[in-house]
């Protein structure tokens, strides 16, 4: 098997997931072939697709969707090195998830799913190797921290504010507003944190930015750092992303050789230095207090606020603590201008959101669109529906403490208010798409049985509440309707909503209810218990 | 690296174990907020934190052993014996659940509650919520993950 004269590029993925289906494999299979380069970049975001091989050509990047290992001598046969469709498996119509056929996608960047979107953060995910710092640099990579360096910092933070941003994390608090704090504190130490603890089931955005395009996350760090005046920085990763912690460490490592971190950063004279912690599988941990806990070493139990992080996290220190899609929204905002993103969204949900469509759906990714598209358009039009062929019955907004919504309810615009008022939340935009077969007083025992695993148990509501809250469904779905004490039982759930609710420190035990209420809300014929 | 740890926990002598956490500990006792850092490192190197590392980290760092103590066991990550020869993780978060999650779960419990040597952990989330249901066998991530493709990775594993 020989490439054409000149040899092949072929690209695949990195990205853990991508490696989850075989990527590792395929790369391995590509590279054994004469002539052929394998270059290692991060996912596009279409993951569905992945394995996705794209072979460079004279027309653009073409790509393969779910190609193993075994398929390369058949696809190379067929003119794969050189762009050209595969030839029809016989019989191969059915889409198997054990067994999926190669997809044609075509050139890649033309690719419909792609070009939808309004990738301002995900701008460059996919296109190189995730540590190649010269194709940050050409694809428009430092120019938001040399602007910012121009900049007095009052203006960076107006900037900021400009831009409308709210922090992507979940609790959605003006980003701009949050380092002013920081910016105005008197102290002669000060720090940047990332939060890349993404607990969130149904939310992998932080993950797929880390390993595909870590640049923009230390970018974006920078710039908070030069212009609050912090000096150290942390990034705070969950220790379920091997992958993105070791690209992270790579990226750092890389970025400080070539001056962007470090003694002086970009030949401004100002310090700045950043290192990786990894977390030890503490959902709470995710709350910013708890990491703050985490990260100076102690149990990760949620701190009462006042006073908050910005003038009092780490070490007691002026603290930015934001996501990682905080962060990563900041280089564009500075190299483009706050008005540029602020042009996008809807209502007081400015700029764009990266969207994580997961579970039961047949074209699961991320997807980045401006605030305010409507769920059904995510659930249906972009993810295809479900996964299994079923209607969708439930799908879930917002992580494990956001809200369930029934189907007849996906015409809500996805912002910070406007599902607030549909009983949701948009938390870290993550949507999790469930069909009919789904059992919702199974998924509300879930709720319940998850805080009572992960709650830090600083507060009483949240630790003892949840292993109540438990107890209380167990015995309503126990309960044939009708029968004495059941009414009762679930006047008992409701009294424990209420006091998790009010009474609870921090979102775990204060959003646990929402999930809860919602299945009872929406789907009560699945708390017509019969013992299971 | 399991295997290495229990090795070396079975043949050395027990002072040789204090030492080498004392060096970890030692390593990292100048950083800010080190102790995470060194449970991780103890843990990657021994396989678990015992109660005598607890007693060595906590003399390095000056903070009561009731201190670490309660630092390790908050954390699921952190393991206080040692690690079996086979670890699968499964996760149990609701996208995974969507596709059949939890059963996965239940169902490898089962094959595996006769091994001794395998130990069947529920997790929540490794980000791979698009290709459900996600599971984990020693340390490597899988896709789509069925019974059958857990079935295989056993059978793959020496006895």
């Amino acid at each position: 098997m020989t490439a054409s004269g000149r040899g092949c590029i072929a690209w695949v993925p990195q990205d853990s997931s991508a490696r989850a289906v075989g990527a590792d494999e395929v790369a391995a299979a590509l590279s054994a072939i004469d002539r052929v380069t394998v270059r290692r970049n991060g996912t596009r975001g279409m993951l569905w697709r992945e394995p996705l091989v794209e072979v460079e050509t004279e027309r653009g990047r073409v790509g393969y969707a779910n190609v193993t290992a075994d398929d390369i001598p058949a696809l190379v046969e067929a003119g794969m090195l050189a762009g050209a469709p595969p030839r029809a498996t016989p019989g191969g119509a059915e889409d198997d998830h054990a067994r999926r056929s190669v997809e044609y996608v075509g050139i890649v960047d033309d690719d419909p799913w792609l070009t939808a979107q309004d990738r301002v953060s995900l701008a460059r995910i996919g296109l190189a190797e995730p540590t190649d710092i010269t194709a940050y640099e050409a694809q428009g990579g430092w120019a938001g921290l040399r602007r910012a360096l121009e900049l007095d910092p009052e203006d960076v933070v107006e900037e900021v504010v400009t831009s409308g941003l709210r922090g992507r994390g979940g609790a959605g608090f003006p980003t701009g507003v949050k380092w002013r704090t920081v910016l105005q504190a008197e102290s002669d130490l000060k720090f940047v944190a990332c939060n890349l603890d993404e607990g969130d089931s149904g939310t992998f955005a932080d993950r797929i930015l880390a390993e595909a395009d870590p640049f923009t996350l230390l970018e974006g760090m920078t710039i908070a750092a030069v212009t609050v005046g912090a000096t150290e920085g942390f990034i705070y990763c969950r220790s379920e992303y091997p992958d993105a912690i070791e690209r992270l460490r790579d990226a750092i490592a890389v970025a400080t050789e070539h001056g962007y971190l470090g003694d002086d950063v970009a030949g401004s004279g100002r310090a700045f230095r950043l290192q990786v912690r990894v977390g030890a599988g503490a959902y709470i941990c995710g709350e910013e207090t708890s990491m703050l806990e985490s990260l100076e070493g102690r149990r990760g139990e949620v701190r009462a606020k006042p006073p908050i992080p910005a003038l009092q996290g780490l070490w007691r220190s002026p603290t930015v603590v934001n996501n990682l899609l905080s962060f990563a929204a900041i280089p564009m905002i500075l190299a483009e201008g706050g008005e540029a993103y602020a042009a996008r969204g809807v209502g007081r949900s400015r700029g764009t959101q990266i969207f994580q469509l997961a579970g039961n759906i047949a074209r699961g990714g991320v997807y980045e669109a401006p605030l305010g598209i409507s769920l059904r358009e995510l659930v249906e039009d972009i993810g295809g529906g479900t996964r299994s062929g079923r209607p969708v019955r439930a799908v879930q907004v917002g992580g494990p403490l956001g809200a369930y919504l029934p189907a007849d309810r996906l015409e809500v615009p996805m912002g910070y208010e406007e599902l607030a008022e549909a009983g949701g939340m948009l938390g870290h935009g993550g949507v999790v798409v469930f069909d009919e077969g789904v059992d919702m007083a199974r998924m509300a025992r879930f709720a319940m049985e998850f805080c009572s695993v992960e709650s830090c148990g600083k507060c009483t509501p949240c630790r003892i509440g949840s292993t109540r809250g438990v107890e209380t469904i167990d015995a309503i779905t126990a309960t044939p309707a009708g029968a004495p004490g059941r009414d009762q039982l679930f006047v008992l759930l409701e009294d424990l909503c209420a006091t998790m609710t009010t009474g609870s420190l921090c979102a775990m035990g204060g959003l646990t209810p929402v999930p809860v209420r919602s299945a009872l809300t929406h789907f009560p014929e699945d708390f017509e218990g019969s013992p299971r | 690296m399991a295997r290495a740890g229990r090795q070396a926990e079975e043949l050395t002598p027990r002072s040789a174990r204090a030492e080498s956490v004392r060096d970890i500990a030692l390593r990292y006792a100048g950083e800010r907020g080190p102790l995470l850092e060194i449970l991780h490192a103890t843990q990657r190197e021994h396989g678990h934190v015992a109660d005598e590392d607890v007693v060595e980290i906590a003399d390095v760092l000056n903070l009561s052993v009731a201190e670490v103590h309660g630092t390790v066991s908050f954390y699921h990550d952190f393991r206080r014996t040692a690690r079996p020869d086979h670890v699968v993780q499964i996760c149990r978060a609701e996208a995974c659940q969507a596709v059949g999650g939890a059963d996965l779960y239940t169902s490898a419990q089962e094959l595996f509650a006769h091994r001794e040597d395998v130990e069947v952990r529920e997790v929540f989330c490794f980000g791979n919520c698009a290709l459900g249901p996600s599971a984990s066998i020693d340390g490597r991530l899988r896709a789509r993950t069925t019974l059958d493709d857990i079935a295989a990775a056993e059978s793959g594993w020496s006895r």
